[in-house]
């Protein structure tokens, strides 16, 4: 069993999902950290996903997509990366470290970058410790905890 | 499931089936399968677990025009929340509106959250341009400021440009004026109306009592709010759900008018003139009846006409859309009829309480010709700007 952080990897079907493909065959060494979701694009992903993602308990949420101008859908990862914005701006409010989220643009042949970018990110979210919103809940300003 | 417990908390056994709901039902207008009395009839008929997973159980906007002029005094709204809770404990869900965003925010506010809720005010407090009360000193003050999901909104809604925390800041400057620092707290939550009215219960009665223990650590004595749905949770939902509290609460507009009445407070002469419409928001108007104080503030506003449209007060037609569900072509029609009514009056700008109107009726407002659009704005926000 793992005891590392866990994160939640969106990974878009024609570029990410097959970049972590070719770390797999290529046997490329990664931590098993994450729970990889395929989504047809990166676009699909919803500011709603990410947060639901955080308040199911993940240490770390991770949307991938084809690098900018190289979308199959043309323009998905343009809106993946306004709503990667808007979450970072709600996770922010609500308190979540916002390098809890990372976008990051995989090619289907950079299966080795996949690798090192689960790596370097798990190595983050593990120096972010676990997921604040799961300890018990005491008031910020008195210290009253509410059963 | 046993449904006569609704049937007979909500009265639904009194309907006579005369119909009046549905007449002034503005959903029933648009939507023609759509009848709030059939849903009563075929819940008192034993039909309830249909009525459950009828998708049109999430349509109703729970506005009240219904209850209002219903003989009987069936409590339709009350019924359609209850009904909705007891579908929500099924798993039937409302189609979520904004991808469900707005349910997840308020969800993860239920949990451990340390907020930064308050941000935006550091930049004013520290250039004295905003006095609050800071939330952690002895005895800091006694009016709490219920800021709502305004700072969410800002985030969200960016692209309507209802510049949500212009309410907020407006807000404080006006209590400023009236000699009040307010305390903003980044232990606040979201009210939790909305999870109630999509039928999570649970999560509204924890949110209810996060917040009412937040309050009550703060010392303050009474709590006012700037969204009419956050005012009519605390003052409606939370002594039903979660017991008497401790405080008093008041829209910011009633503050405004007390004081404007004693002559505490006057807005500056600009030498312009401006004609707006105010629209009452569901939870003003029919839910706590409040009606004049948001009236008079304008009117004290030199120079502004205050005109009103043919459905006001107690008639006031609904945004359109309640609770983030079921937003659909129907609501757009609702919106459009009351984005119509406004430029009939020949105001170009359409004054509410409530945020969430804001919001809805600006989206719709987006979407018409030059000469039909109407700007849809916030009270406090006009208010904090006609102040010299």
């Amino acid at each position: 069993m793992h005891n590392g952080p866990k994160i939640v990897a969106f990974a878009c079907n024609w570029c990410s999902y097959a970049g972590a493909d070719l770390a797999g065959v290529s046997r490329i060494q990664y931590p098993p950290s994450t729970r990889v979701i395929r989504v047809m694009c990166s676009g699909r992903v919803s500011p709603m996903f990410i947060l639901e993602a955080f308040r199911s308990g993940a240490d770390g949420v991770l949307v991938t997509g084809c690098h900018p101008g190289d979308c199959h859908y043309i323009s998905g990862n343009q809106k993946a990366e306004r709503n990667v914005e808007m979450a970072h701006s709600l996770i922010r409010l609500l308190g979540i470290e916002p390098r809890r989220l990372r976008l990051a643009w995989i090619s289907a042949g950079e299966g080795a970058r996949f690798a090192q970018v689960i790596r370097e990110f798990t190595e983050e979210v593990r120096e972010l410790g676990a997921n604040p919103l799961l300890g018990s809940i005491t008031s910020q300003e008195e210290g009253v905890t509410v059963s | 499931m046993n449904y006569q417990p609704i049937v007979q908390r909500t009265r639904a056994y009194l309907c006579l089936d005369c119909g009046k709901c549905t007449s002034v039902c503005p959903l029933a207008r648009v939507d023609l399968d759509y009848s709030p009395r059939r849903i009563v009839e075929r819940v008192v008929h034993g039909e309830a677990e249909a009525v459950i997973a009828d998708p049109q159980l999430w349509s109703c906007m729970t506005c009240g025009l219904c209850s209002a002029r219903c003989p009987s005094n069936v409590d339709f709204t009350r019924f359609i929340v209850e009904m909705r809770a007891a579908a929500f404990e099924s798993g039937e869900r409302g189609i979520y509106a904004h991808n469900g965003i707005l349910q997840e925010v308020m969800r993860i506010q239920t949990l451990n959250v340390q907020q930064r809720r308050t941000e935006w005010l550091d930049e004013d407090r520290a250039a004295g341009k905003l006095q609050v009360a800071d939330p952690d000193a002895e005895g800091a003050g006694d009016v709490f400021y219920f800021v709502g999901c305004l700072p969410f909104f800002d985030v969200i809604f960016q692209d309507l440009q209802i510049e949500a925390l212009e309410i907020a800041r407006n807000a404080v400057r006006l209590m400023n004026r009236i000699g009040i620092s307010p305390i903003v707290s980044d232990a606040e939550r979201c009210c939790g109306a909305d999870l109630l009215l999509a039928g999570d219960v649970e999560s509204f009665r924890r949110l209810a009592e996060l917040n009412v223990e937040a309050i009550k650590a703060s010392g303050a004595s009474k709590v006012v709010f700037t969204c009419a749905e956050c005012y009519n949770a605390f003052k409606t939902d939370y002594p039903a759900y979660v017991g008497p509290l401790p405080f008093e609460t008041a829209h910011l507009t009633e503050l405004l008018a007390d004081e404007i009445e004693a002559g505490g407070l006057s807005f500056e002469d600009r030498g312009e003139s401006q004609v707006v419409t105010y629209h009452d928001p569901c939870r003003m108007a029919r839910y706590l009846k409040v009606h004049e104080p948001p009236r008079t503030a304008l009117a004290a506003v030199p120079g502004l006409e205050l005109v009103e449209m043919e459905d006001n007060r107690e008639r006031a037609m609904c945004c359109g859309s309640t609770a983030w569900v079921n937003c659909s072509g129907c609501s757009k029609l609702i919106q459009r009829e009351k984005l119509h009514q406004a430029r009939q009056t020949g105001a170009r700008v359409m004054l509410t309480t409530c945020p969430k109107c804001q919001i809805h009726l600006s989206c719709a407002s987006r979407d018409l010709d030059e000469e039909q659009k109407v700007k849809v704005g916030d009270v406090a926000t006009w208010l904090g700007q006609a102040l010299g």
